[in-house]
This record gives C-alpha cells, structure tokens and sequence, in this order.
C-alpha cells in the first residue's frame, strides 16, 4: 500500500516525508556508543540506524603486503532490525553490504595501512569493522558507509607490551587520511532519488551505490537492482552522488 | 587494488602480454557439452575459462519459494580449487556469494520471467582457470548456455572488464592487470538497449576517466556481442540442416 503511495507521488515529484528527490532524511552521529571497542559510531539516518564499532587485533600481515596492516569489514543484519531478517549466517544481502562498504574504505585508501605494521612480515593491525544493523527503514548501505568511516575516524591504537595488547590504554590515532563518502543513486523510471525510505526502495528499479573521496574521485561503483540502467544515466548518477558525497562528508569528524 | 609494486604492466605502449591498450584477449566460445543440462557454453577469455549450464525453466521446490506471477533464476558463481595459483578451498565464500548475486542481477533484465511462473532456471558458473575477468568470462557463458536452452529471453548479456594499470585506461584485464592495476571495472550490458545490467568498480578514478573507461568497456561488448551471435547462429543454422 504504502508502496504504491510512494510510487504515486514520485511520478508527480514528491516524496512519501516531502523531501526533495535528491535530499538525505536527518542525519544524527554519535561517536564511542561501546566503551569496549577501539571506536565507535552511531549513525540516525531519518528512522534507520546503524552502529559501526571498530576493534583491533595482531595478527599476520597478507603475503603480498608484508609492511601493511589489514582490513576486514563484516555487516549483521540482526534479526532486531527488522521482520525480513532472521537469525543465522549472513544472507547474500549482508555480505554484499559488508563488501561494497570494505571496497570503499580499502580503494580509497582511506587508512594509511603501512603505519599499522608492528614488524615486518610478521605482525601487524588488522582493523575489524563490524557494522550492526539495528533498524532497517531504508538505505543501509550509506549508513553503513557513514558509520564505518566515522567509527574509524575515531579509533585509537591499542599499547602493546611484550606482544600483549594492553586493553584500555592508546599509543595514537589510526591513522585516517581520507574521508570516503558513500551515495547511492535509486532509479524509478525516469527519475532519481537519494537516500530512498524502505518504501521507496521497494519500488525501485535499480541503484547505483558510488563511493566518492575527498578528492571527488569515484572509488567504488556497485549497481544493484532487478533492471538494466541505461547507460546514458549513468554520468547523471555520477553527478548526483559527488555533489552529495561533499555534504555528508562535513557530518564525518 | 593498489598493492603497491615494481612490475611494469605496460612498455613501450604495449601491455606485458603485447596487446594494444583496447585489444581484448583471443576469446573462444563453444556451445554445448554438457548434454545433462538444457544449455551449456564454455567460454575463454585469454587463459580465463568459464564453463556454465542452465536448467530449465524447471519446477521450484521447495514449493514455499514459487512466485504464482513469475519464475526466478538462481546463479551460483563457483572458482575449481584448481583454477588458481594457491588452492582455494571449496565451496562458497564471501566473495561468490556476492558475484553469485551480481551475476543473477546481471542476466535478470533480460528473461521473461512472467513466462514460467512458479518455476526456475538455474544457471551454474564454473570457473575451471582463472586469470582475471572471471565474473565477466562466467556472465558471457552463462548468457550462451541461457540462450542455447531455450529460456524466453530479449536479447544476450555481454560482458567484459576494464581498468587502468600504469596510469593507462585498457581493455580486459588479466590477473596481473586486475592484482597489480589502479583500477578495474565489471561491466554487463543489453547491447541492443543500451542497459547497463552489471556495474562494479574499484580504484580510484575521475569522473572523466570512469566515463572514457565505460565507452571502452562498451565497445568491447559490441565486438563480444557480435562473437556471440555468431556462435549460436553457426550452432543452431546446423542443427537445422
């Protein structure tokens, strides 16, 4: 029904929350929501919530980096989310989100991986970021980009002594040196919205999730959805998601 | 991406293996066997090989998951332990459950669904050598041994890669290309309307570079396209005679 509502009004230019198509809903961060982890970050996007919480381990560094630091992203969509999600290992959707959002941060080299090496070819950071669904009203991915980037804006390096972690004690910052953005682009016929409520994501053809850097550079692209985007919207959507990646960016801190 | 290396992919204008930087690989296509399955291809890109097979439109079970409107399509995009340089431990991964769903949005636009109600055509990807460009070696075979089943479709799915290795945009990577680039590209496309169906991306690109990269990654699937075309009319003229 409500779908229906949403298709209705997009046709005449409107949105079921009379945003504008290419408007976020509000934005809310709270940053360290989990004593426990290295960083943390809460993100409100309207009524969709998403915490990311970033912790830290030793471990060995890949064969072929051996003085960098590594990545790992993992996304739960708990069943507390929402009535579609259910307990159990994570469905298809979870591992795309997880990996579209690891894409982002990894190609846009947003850590400076190499100051995360303990010795050389032996032991190094991996930085684990778990991104917790905690309610689903549309546009998990962004959220989920959002809160990642800005728990690991806010992560601190745990003090190692004699190859033990000390917990609660910090030696620095992680090192973050760029700021990706993510923007995803929904397609319904001939229009383009941003940051589509659950309704409206039902609806829609297809996305275009773009993750932009500081520098506008694209670095990741993912197009998801049961139809084709024809090609000639694609610089269109492009467009769309600079111009927004630069507003979400100055909510990141 | 981006790992950081000494290799030179490109001297003198000319990638490593010597091809220009829009040449694509030889590619080879073969319809056909695997007489079990209604349509197989098998597909080379260079040293990539891709074989699939489609099953059906054949009756869902369990019967809880049939749509009374429409069928579905299920993929699974799997690597042989053997295909690659270390041993990839069998069975799924988080990296083929998402290529499995990518690849299944990448052929969906083109099947009428509507036609098979309550049923499903499963398409499995095996990929046997793997040397860059798999996902696209696998959507290239799966649209062929789609087509030679017989499954309602509007058109074939084409599919190639590119990316940018040594500063250079080029077409089709292959395995050092794709580890050792600054950039690669996924890309599927409907060539007679002009619909993008697969799009992936990692790198770090401009815009400009990102829209030259789509041209070339389209011009590509045109020749790929026409390939295909031909096999299938060589396959089936035969058949006929």
């Amino acid at each position: 029904m409500r779908e229906r509502y949403a298709y209705e009004l997009i046709q005449k230019g409107m949105r079921i929350d009379e945003r504008k198509f290419d408007e976020f809903r509000k934005i809310k961060i709270r940053t360290d929501v989990s004593n426990k982890a290295e960083g943390s970050a809460h993100v409100t996007l309207g009524e969709t919530q998403v915490i990311a919480g970033v912790k830290l381990k030793t471990g060995e560094p890949y064969p072929d980096t051996p003085n960098e630091g590594t990545l790992i992203v993992n996304a739960e969509f708990t069943p507390l989310a929402s009535p579609d999600f259910e307990s159990g290992p994570p469905g298809e959707d979870a591992v795309e989100l997880a990996r579209v959002v690891d894409r982002g941060l990894r190609e846009s080299h947003c850590l400076d991986l190499e100051k995360l090496c303990i010795t050389p070819k032996e032991k190094v950071w991996t930085v684990f970021v778990d991104l917790h669904m905690i309610n689903h009203q549309g546009n998990l991915l962004d959220a989920s980009a959002l809160a990642a980037i800005t728990a690991l804006h806010n992560s601190q390096v745990p003090k190692i002594e004699e190859d033990t972690i000390i917990r609660g004690e910090y030696v620095s910052k992680l090192p973050v040196v760029f700021t990706p953005v993510n923007v995803t682009v929904g397609k319904i016929e001939d229009k383009f919205i941003l940051d589509p409520l659950i309704e409206e994501e039902n609806i829609l053809d297809s996305k275009l999730s773009v993750s932009v850097r500081d520098d506008d550079k694209i670095c990741a692209l993912q197009k998801m959805g049961e139809q084709g985007i024809n090609f000639d919207d694609l610089e269109k959507m492009f467009d769309m998601a600079i111009k927004k990646s630069k507003e979400l960016r100055k909510l990141v801190k | 991406m981006g790992h950081k290396s000494d290799k030179k992919l490109i001297v003198n204008g000319k990638r490593a293996d010597g091809r220009e930087l829009d040449q694509m690989r030889p590619i080879e296509m073969q319809i056909g066997l695997v007489n079990r399955a209604n349509g197989s291809a098998l597909v080379k890109f260079g040293d990539t090989h891709a074989i699939a097979a489609a099953y059906g439109p054949r009756e869902l079970m369990p019967r809880h998951k049939q749509e009374a409107d429409r069928g579905i399509i299920r993929t699974r995009y799997n690597m042989a332990p053997f295909s690659v340089d270390d041993r990839k431990a069998p069975g799924s991964d988080r990296r083929s459950t998402e290529l499995s769903k990518v690849i299944r949005l990448a052929l969906h636009p083109v099947v009428f669904v509507q036609d098979f109600p309550k049923a499903t055509v499963d398409v499995y990807i095996e990929i046997l050598q793997a040397d860059g460009s798999t996902r696209v070696t696998g959507i290239n075979a799966a649209s062929l041994a789609m087509a030679a089943a017989g499954v309602p479709m509007t058109d074939l799915v084409t599919a190639c890669s590119a990316g940018k290795i040594d500063g250079k945009l080029v077409s089709d990577l292959n395995g050092i290309e794709d580890n050792f680039g600054e950039a690669d590209l996924g890309y599927a496309m409907i060539p007679s309307k002009n619909m993008v169906t697969l799009l992936q991306m990692d790198g770090a690109l401009t815009k400009e570079e990102l829209v030259t990269l789509l041209n070339m990654a389209k011009e590509s699937c045109k020749k790929i396209y026409e390939m295909e075309m031909k096999v299938l009319k060589e396959k089936y003229e035969k058949a006929l005679e």
